[in-house]
């Protein structure tokens, strides 16, 4: 099977880990990823707050490019990037009129024939087509918590996909995802909450609050690590962690992993954590390579929790 | 020869202002068989009628067509109006040149040419109207009454009061409906039970009033005057005749763990049960689907042999009963909308996120916690409430696209009744906004407010989930404010929408009672027939046509009993001529208008001659089954069938005069 | 429509409208409360339920002139008479099946079923209904048409 990939800015910066789990998930499960040629930046939150036409244009142009090499599904693990190139795919689907503006503006055909998948959507295709057995190095006892974000989660036409099997006020696809590991998705409240993202750099106390009480929620709850989708999540969550301890936020003190849910899978299949890029987190994540079973034991106890 | 008089209305500008009305006129008295044409300004006016009536004697008009609005708006007000100068109603049409034409076309010689076609087709079946003679059909002056709630009980007890007998259905165990299960009622914090008890016994021994309980509506046959309801009256295993209500049985009953539903689940139920201490009849029922001798089909028994009336048989089964009635009324009430729905507030998962029902089932001095304000999961007192209005109101995306009406009143007083009993309580109200209009409401709200110190803050919840530590967080804006709000909570009440009863629409469907696109039933008009139905001799009481407070709902219910009472006044019933009419010399009787007929209004019937000797048999339609659609006359294989009012020649004659 | 030769008039296509009294009439009756604008080229007939509804009447509209008929009535479950509806639309599927043998095709012959609260879907048909009798064109079998 070859699926199309678009990779977006993050994947080759600061979510770079997301980028080398994908790959080596693939390699796993016997799939060929095809980088889209010439892809271009999908918008993301700047194009959208400029100018409209834009922040449509550019993922059309990019859904263009893909649909000319002959790619029928294009995986865009980013998060921001998957709502871009759905949300654009969807808004194209009901709008003739916007379809001809946007092929006479990027000067491209687009006949809306690309099947956008987001990292769950692709995760959940790669379990079903045999990655799921090849899962050998089960994380039993691990306890992890399933944290989706705004995005993964909304725009509920984005996310409920065709099958209609995602609820958007509570997703299920990565805790499914998370069983196959044979780890535990825990029960919490802030699957959904927002991170703070994009105000990371300009509203940085916004985004230590935020993601303080997804961090803390997690905690209380008793998981181990927290799983995402989003590099903008990722980083708020994990390189943030300093921060938010040290203005007392957070709950415990404790470290708290997070994971790329590839990252995850790829260790439940056995690749080396280096290769995944685990070793490249800010908050030190190769623990839970030292034995999940240990680590689930010593994790903060669901019963010391407190409030945020 | 048919002498046919025109009459045009301008309906001030509607019509005229697209249709020229001076020429149509003109161009009207010049059509075959018209002997006189005008027009005017408002012919539905008194001096149009009059002109109406005074041209039929001057010019001794035969037939006469009012070219103006829809006949479904004032063909009755020229029909009378034909009547009073002595002409028979039925020798009248309509033609819409408003609602058909004027309304909907701006050309004005496109719509003036359409609006003479539609003219001629008229004139063209007129000439071919027969005076025809309403019809009368007896009435049985028995009323039925489906649904034993508020509304069901007013209705039964104001028709019984009139001296008519009625039939009281209702299926669960016991009436009472959902107002026996409230604690206080607002805007005045009567006792709810204390107001609603002993008009459930008046009902139950009222001479003219038979109570069925435990029962539901199978069939409806007939028509108005004419009803006759098929009632399957559901195994009770209890003989009602000779159980005294004593308890033994209940007390004895080894399943006691299943959920009540007159406590809206907060309670528990034995498998042989009454559904609360008021209920009427004050006689238990067996739930078949709990109890171990009916699942298991053997064992156990304790009840009956505690019975020492020998009350209990298990062999009990359903019976199918057959009732004749002249009217019915709907009173079939709502049922709550589930908040499962909304994931965002813990879709049903939160056990301290309850509905409005259980909130009164928790505040009522009967109820499970004996009127304590105690929450589900643990017992404890609540310290803070929260109150969420609008749950599944107003949602067209995930939940009901109207307002519930009911919520804001009964969540103002949920809070007062919180406040009371739990004089340190915080109560918080989130609503979109405050809808308190009626007597003493508004002023009922601000003392909720202002006297017991509800605070009230508008805009929506967004999130409701449950802390580590048990607390409910609710979190939602604050639009006034303009900001972000937080709510530790003990305890969340929602005020869930109020949708039609579970089976209200096959219900409808039996009784050609129409339903609007949320399901509840459609009244006749919404302004002036608000609890008439598109079937005649079919009502509608309290919240089964919209969400209604228990005002409402008995007004509501009286009126029904007027129109009941109303029609059952006159010992024979008019209805309008169109009936089928059957050609008996054409007639091969070959039986297809039998077989197609939705009523069963065709039967066979004998010609014979002077001396008794059959001749043949041919179809003969009943008049007062017959309900005109025409059916059997579009099947008749020998053209033998007619229908009265729309006959065969009329519309042919139409047809062929379209240009 | 009077054309002369001289001047012919750009083709309007005819339609005889038939339809029951509670339901599609009533939405009609809404179009027109609304004042939703349709095309002038509809002609109704009132008929108490779609029922009512003779194979015949259908032949004869085309006969006077029509170049396309449509039969409109209450939904399905929803017939103020039960089940007429359902009558007519059995004996609508064997009537198509034989004007389809005659030439009457589905752009000349139209089915729906329109409730008292759709008056815009009772005008939108109306539109299409007359663009795809104005595309027909003129219902040439028709012996009577046109004659002055």
């Amino acid at each position: 099977m070859i699926i199309g990939y678009y990779p977006g800015c993050s994947l080759s910066g600061g979510g770079i880990e997301l980028d080398l789990s994908v790959k080596a998930l693939v390699g796993v499960a016997g799939v060929t990823l095809r980088e889209i040629d010439d892809w271009n930046c999908c918008g993301a939150s700047a194009a959208h707050s400029t100018n409209h036409d834009l922040s449509v244009a550019l993922p059309y142009r990019v859904l263009s490019l893909a649909e000319e090499q002959g790619l029928e599904q294009v995986v865009a693990p980013c998060a921001a990037c998957f709502s871009r190139l759905k949300g654009t795919h969807l808004r194209l689907e009901r709008s003739d009129e916007l379809a001809r503006k946007m092929a006479d503006i990027v000067g491209r055909s687009y006949n809306r024939t690309v099947r956008v998948l987001s990292l769950t959507d692709f995760v959940r295709l790669l379990l079903a087509g045999g990655l799921a057995d090849k899962l050998t190095h089960k994380l039993t006892g691990l306890k992890v918590a399933a944290y989706y974000g705004c995005l993964l989660s909304r725009l509920p036409q984005c996310t409920v996909a065709e099958d209609d099997i995602e609820d958007a006020e509570r997703p299920t696809s990565m805790d499914a995802a998370i069983r196959a590991t044979g780890a535990e998705p825990i029960e919490w409240n802030f699957a959904t909450e927002c991170c703070g993202g994009g105000l990371s750099l300009s509203k940085t106390d916004a985004v230590v609050r935020l993601s303080g009480a997804i961090l803390a929620d997690a905690k209380d709850a008793g998981a181990a690590a927290v799983v995402t989708g989003c590099p903008m999540c990722h980083s708020n969550l994990d390189m943030r962690q300093g921060a938010i301890h040290a203005a007392g936020l957070g709950g415990s003190p404790d470290a708290l992993p997070i994971l790329y849910l590839s990252e995850l899978l790829g260790l439940a299949a056995g690749v080396p954590p280096e290769q995944l890029g685990l070793n490249r987190h800010f908050t030190d994540a190769m623990r839970l390579t030292r034995g999940a079973a240990d680590e689930a034991r010593s994790a903060p106890a669901a019963a010391g929790g407190g409030g945020s | 020869m048919a002498r046919v008089g025109v009459f045009i209305c301008h309906c001030g500008e509607n019509i005229a202002r697209t249709v020229d009305c001076p020429s149509l006129a003109a161009a009207a008295a010049r059509l075959d068989g018209v002997v006189h044409a005008a027009d005017y300004k408002y012919m539905c006016s008194d001096p149009g009628q009059t002109m109406v009536r005074e041209a039929i004697v001057k010019h001794q008009l035969t037939g006469v067509v009012v070219a103006a609005c829809s006949p479904r708006m004032h063909e009755r007000t020229f029909r009378s109006a034909a009547a009073a100068a002595g002409l028979n109603p039925y020798l009248l049409e309509m033609a819409n040149i408003r609602e058909h034409c004027s309304w909907v076309h701006s050309d004005k010689a496109a719509a003036t040419a359409k609006a003479l076609d539609l003219l001629r087709m008229m004139v063209e079946k007129v000439r071919r109207n027969r005076a025809l003679t309403p019809i009368r059909v007896p009435v049985e002056p028995t009323a039925m009454v489906i649904g034993g709630g508020i509304a069901g009980i007013q209705a039964a007890l104001d028709i019984a009061a009139g001296g008519k007998k009625v039939v009281l259905v209702d299926r669960s165990p016991s009436i009472g409906g959902h107002m026996a299960r409230l604690s206080e009622t607002f805007p005045t914090l009567d006792c709810s039970q204390c107001i609603l008890t002993p008009r459930m016994v008046e009902a139950a021994t009222h001479p003219n009033i038979t109570l069925m309980t435990y029962s539901e509506v199978d069939a409806v046959d007939g028509f108005v005057g004419n009803f006759e309801v098929t009632i399957r009256r559901k195994a009770r295993y209890v003989d009602p005749a000779v159980c005294t209500g004593c308890g033994e049985c209940w007390a004895k009953c080894p399943q006691k763990k299943i959920a009540s539903e007159f406590d809206a689940g907060l309670g528990l139920r034995a498998a042989i049960y009454r559904p609360f201490p008021q209920a009427v009849p004050n006689k238990p029922v067996i739930d078949a689907a709990h109890c171990i001798r009916l699942t298991r089909g053997k064992g156990c028994e304790l009840c009956r042999k505690a019975c020492p009336r020998d009350a209990i048989h298990f062999d009990d089964a359903d019976a199918i009963q057959k009732v004749k009635v002249g009217a019915i009324v709907l009173a079939t009430g709502f049922d709550l909308w589930d908040h499962a729905a909304y994931g965002e507030y813990g879709g049903g998962r939160l056990t301290d996120v309850i509905n409005g029902f259980q909130f009164e089932r928790l505040a009522s001095a009967s109820g499970p916690t004996g009127g304590e304000i105690r929450r589900p999961s643990d017992g404890q007192t609540p310290k803070t409430i929260v109150f969420v209005q609008c749950c599944g109101s107003r949602d067209e995306k995930q939940g009901l696209p109207y307002c519930s009406k009911i919520c804001c009143m009964y969540t103002a007083k949920h809070a007062m009744l919180y406040r009371h009993k739990v004089h340190d309580g915080r109560a918080v109200v989130f609503y979109m906004d405050i809808r308190s209009a009626g007597k003493g409401y508004d002023e009922f709200v601000r003392r909720a407010i202002e006297a017991d110190g509800a605070q009230y803050v508008r805009g929506r919840v967004s999130r409701i989930y449950r802390r580590h530590d048990g607390k409910l967080i609710v979190r939602g804006a604050d639009t006034l404010a303009g900001e972000a709000v937080t709510v530790e909570a003990d305890l969340v009440v929602l005020a869930d929408a109020v949708r039609p009863r579970a089976g209200a629409r096959p219900l409808a469907q039996m009784l050609g009672v129409g339903s609007d696109a949320n399901g509840f039933y459609s009244e006749a008009h919404p302004k002036l027939r608000p609890v008439e139905t598109a079937a005649a001799g079919v009502f509608l009481a309290g919240a089964c046509q919209a969400p209604k407070d228990i005002p409402d709902t008995v007004a509501s219910a009286s009126a029904c009993a007027a129109k009941v009472l109303g029609l059952f006044a006159a010992p024979q019933l008019e209805r309008e001529p169109i009936v089928a009419r059957v050609n008996r010399e054409l007639c091969a009787h070959c039986r297809a208008c039998i077989k197609g007929c939705p009523y069963g209004a065709i039967e066979d019937f004998e010609v014979k001659d002077r001396k008794g000797n059959l001749v043949k048999v041919v179809a003969s339609v009943n008049e007062g089954l017959c309900q005109g659609c025409g059916t059997c006359a579009a099947i008749c294989r020998s053209n033998s069938i007619d229908l009265d009012g729309f006959t065969d020649e009329q519309i042919f004659a139409q047809i062929a005069t379209m240009e | 429509m009077i054309e002369s030769a001289d001047n012919p008039a750009p083709f309007e296509p005819r339609i005889t409208a038939f339809v029951c009294t509670w339901c599609t009439y009533a939405g009609a009756d809404l179009a027109g409360t609304s004042r939703l604008a349709y095309p002038p080229n509809v002609r109704i007939v009132k008929l108490p339920c779609t029922g009512r509804i003779n194979p015949l009447f259908i032949l004869k509209a085309f006969e006077g002139g029509a170049d396309a008929v449509l039969v409109s009535g209450c939904h399905p479950g929803d017939c103020h008479y039960t089940s007429g509806n359902y009558h007519a639309r059995r004996r609508w599927a064997m009537f198509r099946k034989l004007m389809d043998l005659a030439g009457i095709g589905e752009d000349r012959l139209f089915f729906s079923w329109i409730s008292a609260a759709e008056g815009g879907k009772f005008a939108s048909l109306i539109g299409q209904v007359t663009e795809q009798a104005r595309s027909a064109g003129p219902f040439a079998a028709n012996p009577a048409r046109r004659q002055p």
